[in-house]
């Protein structure tokens, strides 16, 4: 089977490439979350798409079903699912105490402020 | 997928970045379904599309949803991010195919649980009998990071929050993250 072969991977690798470069390039801090969340989702969809078996149906015990894809990465990512969104809901806890603290969300704009208070 | 993580990736409005990723996350459920993965969808659709987005919309009513500058394509980032995807996909290459039942990771212990998990505990659903009987207690550890965090937002955000720098305050708010991460 020539179709799909390995284009899941690289999909997957696409998607984690476009989060890694908004983390590491994007100086606004929220978009910096969000590229991390999209890095998230493109490792559930490798864990996912092991997962999955050519002619498999959901992992749902039933008489008429042969062929079942694998339950145990489903399982995993549940589990990472919940505690991304824990990780998320701090993460964007703490912009907001950064918006108190220094009045914004550009991550170069807090390394001035910061430099120009080691001057003084 | 893809174009909506790039879309993402160079709006300057981040109202339009939440509202994208929300639909990047409503995306993947539907993949997840594709990709039989029906609990998955239904997690994701709830939480990745539903909660993350309101908790990000919170968040920019609370700080700001204009972006500052423009920013030009940076080139060391955009040159580790290609060396490091050439290197993943050259890991790739040895990876069973896509669907294929003989994949090591379908032939280990996953046999086990879809031939026993009825016999042992009675649910139809797979993943909910994996998840609540034979990995119970890593659930109820996923409840505690959950409650951790839900702390740790609350020692953020709760009430008496200084309006200047913080000071004491802070390392202690710092700890907390550490610890969950």
């Amino acid at each position: 089977m020539a179709f799909p072969g390995l284009l899941n991977y690289w999909i997957v690798i696409i998607l984690m490439m476009i989060g890694f470069y908004i983390v590491i390039a994007q100086g606004n801090l929220i978009k910096k979350i969000v590229g991390l969340n999209i890095f998230q989702v493109s490792v559930f969809i490798f864990y996912i798409s092991i997962g999955k078996v050519t002619g498999g149906s959901a992992p749902i015990i039933n008489d008429n079903i042969e062929i079942y894809s694998n339950p145990l990465p489903h399982v995993l990512i549940l589990t990472a699912i919940v505690v991304g969104v824990a990780t998320t809901a701090l993460g964007l806890a703490m912009i907001v105490r950064i918006k108190d603290a220094y009045h914004t969300i550009e991550s170069d704009e807090i390394d001035d402020i910061e430099s120009a208070e080691k001057e003084v | 997928m893809a174009l909506t993580a790039y879309a993402a990736a160079q709006t300057r409005n981040l109202f339009a970045v939440v509202i994208l990723s929300g639909i990047f996350s409503l995306l993947a459920a539907v993949l997840y379904v594709v990709l039989n993965a029906v609990d998955v969808a239904f997690t994701e659709a709830a939480v990745g599309a539903g909660i993350s987005t309101l908790l990000m919309l919170a968040t920019l009513s609370l700080t700001t949803d204009k972006e500052r500058a423009k920013h030009q394509i940076k080139i060391i980032p955009l040159s580790i991010v290609s060396v490091t995807g050439l290197l993943l996909i050259f890991g790739t290459l040895d990876m069973p195919f896509y669907g294929d039942p003989n994949a090591p990771t379908n032939l280990h212990v996953a046999p086990l649980y879809i031939s026993d998990s009825m016999k042992q505990t009675g649910i139809p659903n797979i993943v909910t009998s994996v998840l609540a009987s034979y990995r119970g207690y890593d659930t109820f550890g996923e409840v505690v990071v959950i409650f951790t965090a839900g702390i740790g937002v609350l020692a953020l955000l709760g009430h008496g929050r200084n309006r200047t720098r913080p000071g004491k305050n802070r390392n202690v708010n710092l700890e907390d993250e550490n610890r969950i991460s």
